[in-house]
């Protein structure tokens, strides 16, 4: 199950961030990827937003830190 | 319909749209690739790939600048993805959020730097204080006014600055406080937004700025979708991003009307497009139109789509894989077609490929095949004519018939700054060419011809009256226009009272109606030498001797204003090929050519003769001494 949810998650940032070199693993950050910031954050929201199907809180975005917290979002919804 | 905030009258992006867009290596490319449904991720990957670019030709370049009291930084994407699929390259500068009047007033700013040609100036109703009491109309009457005084300060500002203005209307606020009584009741966030935008239309009577009526559209998306307020608290964006691929075409959609973008002509498949049925099979009592059955309803109301257009000006055609006889029998014998014969300008039922058909339709009416808009039931045609002619619009259709009009009338096709007189009676205009056409074989020899039309030509300077088609034309015509440069409205207006210019603006009429203006020119003082700046005409009047009244005109000016040459040049456009010999034509001596094609002529004024004409002269500088 998480391993389905980080693939797709890769594809989302890879094509969002229009770079092919990002791999995700659960601790990375923000600042371990070029081009995620603060707008890049919301486009990359909306997108896992609309690929899983799924709407999160304005709670959880604020208080992400790294992208296992955000497959643990994701997995609590799909 | 389908969510029209996802664009669905374009075909769905590729599979690989992403790799496709790694290898896309111009601004033909970028078009194609633009013209998908695209979501905000493909939008972002178009974007980004078209900056990677060199030379986005050609694709027209346009500086376009927001500003807005909100985040605006996520549209920038969208905006430029979106600008090449209506043949623009956008440079698009965002101002920094929170800096409205400081933006626009400094003339030291970031936007007064940035050279904008057009700002689209985006308020919502978080921007302005709102009225001090509920309920309370003197209150609420103070709110709007001082909205609108603070709105028309920064359009004064920008215009000032040289840029075109794109002013916005509000969306009402996401949430009801009464319910419906809210309408009702003065200070309201629903009543001040109505009454501020009634304002705001008012208040753009008279001057060149254009509206982005943001409440309607935000009315068509639906509110509850349009506002997002976790967007808004997260990042203060001030509308759904979702909503940002329809926002973005939409703003695209204006600026290339201020290029002359827009489309003109509307053409039509029959079978299963304007009834229901095949009439080659069905028989003219067998196909579906009219009233009794929901499907014959559903193609009538596409009927009437089309001649609601044609009454604001925009040309209707007919393309059908049909003998002609049979695909005109509807028109001339079913009781109960809206349309009929006398409304289609070009009517061409034949076993010929549609894109020659397409072809053939623009070359009769004198226009691009890049202003024609073509509707087909069947998704085969569709992909045919996208291919060979890219140009044209081809709106997806779905399979429900009752969708026709709103995938049509949604995708914007035929947006217009203005309309005008001229605008009101091209449709029949192009009618009456019809009957000339025909008219032209009959006449013995051309001259006679030409004075059975009894024509009369009407000469003045730039006025405040023409201003709006003066634009127009500049900003339209691409046949028979020598320099193809475009002037704005604003620049237009500041020409009246230039004293080194020569001003023409060129009416014509004849025994069939009133032509409206057709021809506008523009002559620079060098020294004692004029340079023909800008010369142009409607192909409407091609081959009635009109070019050679306008250079009477112009040289019988120069003559009584002590110019001792007049200098011509023809500047290759692409488009232009028709002029190439013009000025040869009118007897101009060659003065030299550089290497883009672009070709130099000159007339001596002390030896020029006038010419006999087969028309009624009037408003000429000979007939009236103040000029």
């Amino acid at each position: 199950m998480s391993d389905s949810i980080y693939a797709a998650l890769n594809q989302i940032f890879r094509d969002v961030l229009d770079n092919d070199e990002i791999n995700l693993s659960p601790d990375t950050t923000a600042a371990d990827v070029r081009g995620w910031d603060s707008l890049a954050h919301i486009n990359l929201i909306l997108a896992i937003e609309q690929h899983f199907k799924v709407r999160f809180a304005t709670t959880e975005i604020g208080g992400l830190s790294n992208v296992d917290e955000l497959v643990s979002l994701i997995q609590a919804q799909v | 319909m389908q969510n029209v905030a996802a664009l669905p009258w374009l075909p769905d992006a590729p599979e690989d749209f992403r790799s496709q867009v790694k290898g896309m290596t111009n601004g033909d490319t970028a078009r194609h690739l633009a013209t998908h449904a695209l979501n905000l991720t493909q939008l972002g990957q178009l974007a980004r790939q078209m900056h990677r670019l060199d030379s986005l030709a050609p694709l027209h370049p346009f500086n376009l600048a927001l500003l807005s009291s909100n985040t605006v930084d996520f549209l920038l994407p969208p905006l430029v993805a979106s600008g090449a699929r209506h043949g623009l390259a956008l440079n698009v500068f965002g101002a920094p959020f929170g800096q409205v009047m400081q933006q626009a007033l400094d003339p030291e700013s970031e936007l007064r730097s940035f050279n904008a040609d057009a700002v689209l100036l985006y308020l919502d109703w978080r921007f302005f204080t709102l009225p001090s009491a509920m309920g309370d109309q003197a209150a609420m009457q103070e709110a709007v006014e001082n909205a609108i005084q603070q709105t028309c300060v920064l359009r004064r500002a920008l215009r000032e600055a040289g840029a075109m203005v794109i002013a916005s209307t509000i969306s009402p606020p996401p949430l009801p406080l009464f319910g419906h009584l809210d309408a009702r009741i003065a200070g309201t966030g629903l009543a001040f937004a109505q009454a501020y935008n009634a304002a705001l239309i008012e208040s753009l009577n008279g001057t060149p700025d254009v509206l982005l009526d943001v409440a309607t559209l935000s009315a068509t998306i639906g509110l509850a979708t349009w506002h997002d307020a976790p967007q808004w608290h997260l990042a203060k964006i001030p509308f759904s991003m979702d909503c940002a691929p329809l926002f973005a075409d939409h703003v695209s959609r204006l600026v290339a009307c201020m290029r002359g973008k827009a489309r003109k002509c509307l053409v039509l498949d029959l079978d299963n497009t304007v009834w229901g049925g095949v009439v080659g099979d069905d028989g003219v009592e067998g196909i579906k139109v009219g009233n009794g059955s929901a499907v014959g309803e559903a193609h009538l109301e596409l009927q009437r789509t089309a001649l609601a257009l044609r009454e604001r000006g925009i040309v209707l055609a007919v393309s059908s894989k049909n003998n002609d006889e049979v695909a005109r029998k509807p028109f001339r014998e079913h009781p109960d077609m809206l349309l009929r014969e006398e409304h289609i300008a070009v009517f061409q039922a034949n076993w010929q490929d549609k894109a020659t058909n397409l072809v053939a339709i623009a070359k009769t009416l004198n226009i691009g095949v890049d202003a024609l808009v073509f509707v087909d039931d069947n998704p085969a045609e569709r992909a045919l004519v996208r291919q060979a002619l890219p140009h044209v619009a081809v709106p997806e259709l779905p399979g429900d018939p009752a969708l026709f009009p709103q995938h049509l009338m949604h995708a914007g096709y035929f947006e217009a700054l203005a309309f005008s007189e001229e605008d009101r009676q091209r449709a029949d205009q192009y009618q009456s060419n019809g009957i000339r056409a025909a008219l032209e074989r009959s006449a013995t020899d051309l001259p006679s011809y030409l004075r059975s039309l009894q024509m009369v030509i009407d000469f003045s300077p730039f006025d405040a009256i023409g201003q709006p088609r003066i634009a127009q034309l500049i900003n339209k015509s691409n046949q028979f226009n020598l320099t193809t440069r475009r002037y704005t409205e604003a620049d237009i207006a500041s020409m009246r009272d230039d004293s080194t210019l020569f001003t023409l603006q060129v009416r014509l009429t004849d025994r069939f109606g009133d032509n409206g203006m057709i021809s506008v020119v523009i002559c620079r003082l060098r020294e004692r030498d004029w340079m023909i700046d800008t010369w142009l005409m409607s192909c409407r009047v091609l081959k009635r001797n009109v070019e050679v009244a306008v250079l009477d005109e112009i040289m019988s000016a120069a003559r009584k204003r002590g110019v001792c040459t007049v200098w011509g040049r023809f500047v290759p456009s692409g488009k232009n090929d028709l002029v190439r010999e013009h000025y040869a034509e009118l007897g101009f001596a060659p003065a030299g050519s550089a290497d883009d094609g672009t070709t130099t002529w000159q007339m001596t004024v002390a030896d020029y003769q006038p010419h006999e004409l087969p028309m009624v002269v009037k408003g000429a500088t000979c007939d009236d001494p103040s000029r």
